[in-house]
């Protein structure tokens, strides 16, 4: 956020701050990203450990919700089976706009070593994606440089979703 | 750049095959007189085809018929109190029949035993829920996995696969690729079947690299604007080393021309 040195005598004794709405609102969307407790697989037992004490995600303001009505992320941790797709799918609809995707690991990016008949073969089939995570697992460092990755690109975005390129063509 | 194989169907052939093996058979022995498995054997009777011991447990084919009786017996006589497992083996191919099996325990005297039947394919078999609670699941993974219908079982339905699921995974038949309805299966599920053409259909190799896809993927040296299309080909960019425009920490290093 651009802050311009004040001349606090001449503005009536007032800290101001100047600065645009798009950086204000992206400051605050990035600062607060509130995930979604949802883990499929291993990964999510790596995406527990960023969560606890020792890797911390609060200090980044980011808190693990247990309602899909409250987050903002989905980190779809692990291995995604087809039977569970449609569920995952709803917990990605029910979720509030604007909202991310982090795919973590190999299984969530390509159906990873599960070269199976009943592997969802990349979530990216049944979600957009934001942020693919390399990794299996991914150590709780990733998944917070991820994390940093996608506050990046949320404060690059319009705090106006509709203008942001992002890819919702398959949204129903 | 290593050479791109296409891994489509790797699964479905193997690499070598030696034609002289033969796969191991674990020997089978006789029940010898005197010993807690004689008993048993006795116990049945003429329910019993056929008896000999395998790596220490008694190993008995049945009628599929008898199968209730058989281990009602075995649990109220012969003091086999748990039924570890319970599954089926399809030899539908080669014989024409499922095999299935009753894995059955006796912790007293820690002995095990295998009842095994055979029923063909379009056969059932009666639940023996009534005996084992543990059967339960066990029933129902055999029907789902491979369409064994099992009369007077309390709730069966799929255990595994989603209800609408199509086929049983566990048959010999069941196609590791290419079948269409499970490699749709989420996109018509969640979007519908209009939705196939924009998502396209899923790649089942995640080594794959296209070598014209400039949005995920560039190449060293050659390197394009994000989403350029280079059907044409590409032209060569010279690499630029760090120390042109920082500071050079590192004179002799040539590895990044070899390299390329």
């Amino acid at each position: 956020m651009a802050q311009h040195q004040v001349n606090y005598a001449s503005s009536a004794g007032l800290p101001i701050a100047l600065t645009s709405v798009d950086k204000l609102v992206n400051w605050g969307r990035s600062n607060s990203l509130w995930p979604l407790t949802y883990g499929l697989a291993c990964c999510a037992i790596e995406m527990m450990a960023s969560g606890a004490s020792r890797y911390d995600f609060d200090r980044m303001g980011t808190i693990f919700r247990a309602s899909p009505r409250q987050a903002d992320v989905m980190i779809l941790a692990g291995t995604l089976s087809k039977k569970h797709s449609e569920f995952a799918r709803r917990l990605y609809d029910q979720m509030t706009e604007p909202k991310w995707v982090i795919s973590m690991g190999s299984c969530a990016n390509t159906g990873g070593m599960f070269n199976t008949y009943a592997t969802v073969q990349g979530v990216d089939r049944i979600v957009p994606v934001d942020i693919y995570l390399p990794g299996c697992a991914p150590r709780p460092e990733t998944l917070q440089y991820a994390l940093m990755m996608l506050q990046k690109k949320i404060r690059k975005e319009s705090a106006d979703m509709k203008k942001n390129k992002k890819q919702n063509l398959r949204l129903v | 750049m290593r050479k791109y194989t296409p891994k489509d169907n790797v699964q479905a052939k193997s690499y070598y095959t030696d034609r002289f093996w033969v796969a191991p058979r674990v020997p089978k022995e006789a029940v010898e007189e005197g010993t807690h498995f004689e008993k048993v054997v006795a116990a049945l009777g003429a329910q019993v085809k056929e008896a000999y011991i395998q790596v220490g447990q008694l190993v008995m084919h049945i009628e599929a018929t008898e199968n209730f009786q058989v281990i009602k017996i075995l649990k109220e006589q012969c003091g086999y109190t748990q039924c570890s497992e319970q599954s089926a083996v399809d030899y539908l191919a080669k014989e024409g029949e499922f095999e299935l099996f009753y894995q059955l325990l006796n912790i007293n005297e820690a002995k095990r035993v295998r009842v095994v039947c055979r029923i063909k394919k379009d056969e059932a078999i009666e639940s023996i829920v009534p005996l084992f609670k543990s059967a339960n699941f066990a029933e129902r993974e055999m029907f789902d996995m491979f369409g064994i219908k099992v009369n007077n079982h309390p709730f069966l339905k799929r255990i595994i696969m989603p209800d609408d699921w199509e086929g049983h995974p566990l048959l010999k038949t069941y196609p590791l690729q290419g079948d269409e309805f499970a490699s749709w299966y989420e996109v018509d599920k969640i979007f519908g079947k209009e939705y196939r053409n924009i998502i396209g259909p899923e790649n089942r190799d995640p080594a794959r690299i296209d070598r014209y896809d400039t949005k995920r993927f560039s190449r060293i040296g050659y390197e394009v604007p994000f989403g350029a299309d280079i059907s044409g080909g590409e032209t060569e960019q010279p690499i630029e080393y760090s120390e042109t425009f920082m500071v050079n920490y590192n004179k002799s290093s040539k590895q990044l021309d070899e390299r390329k």
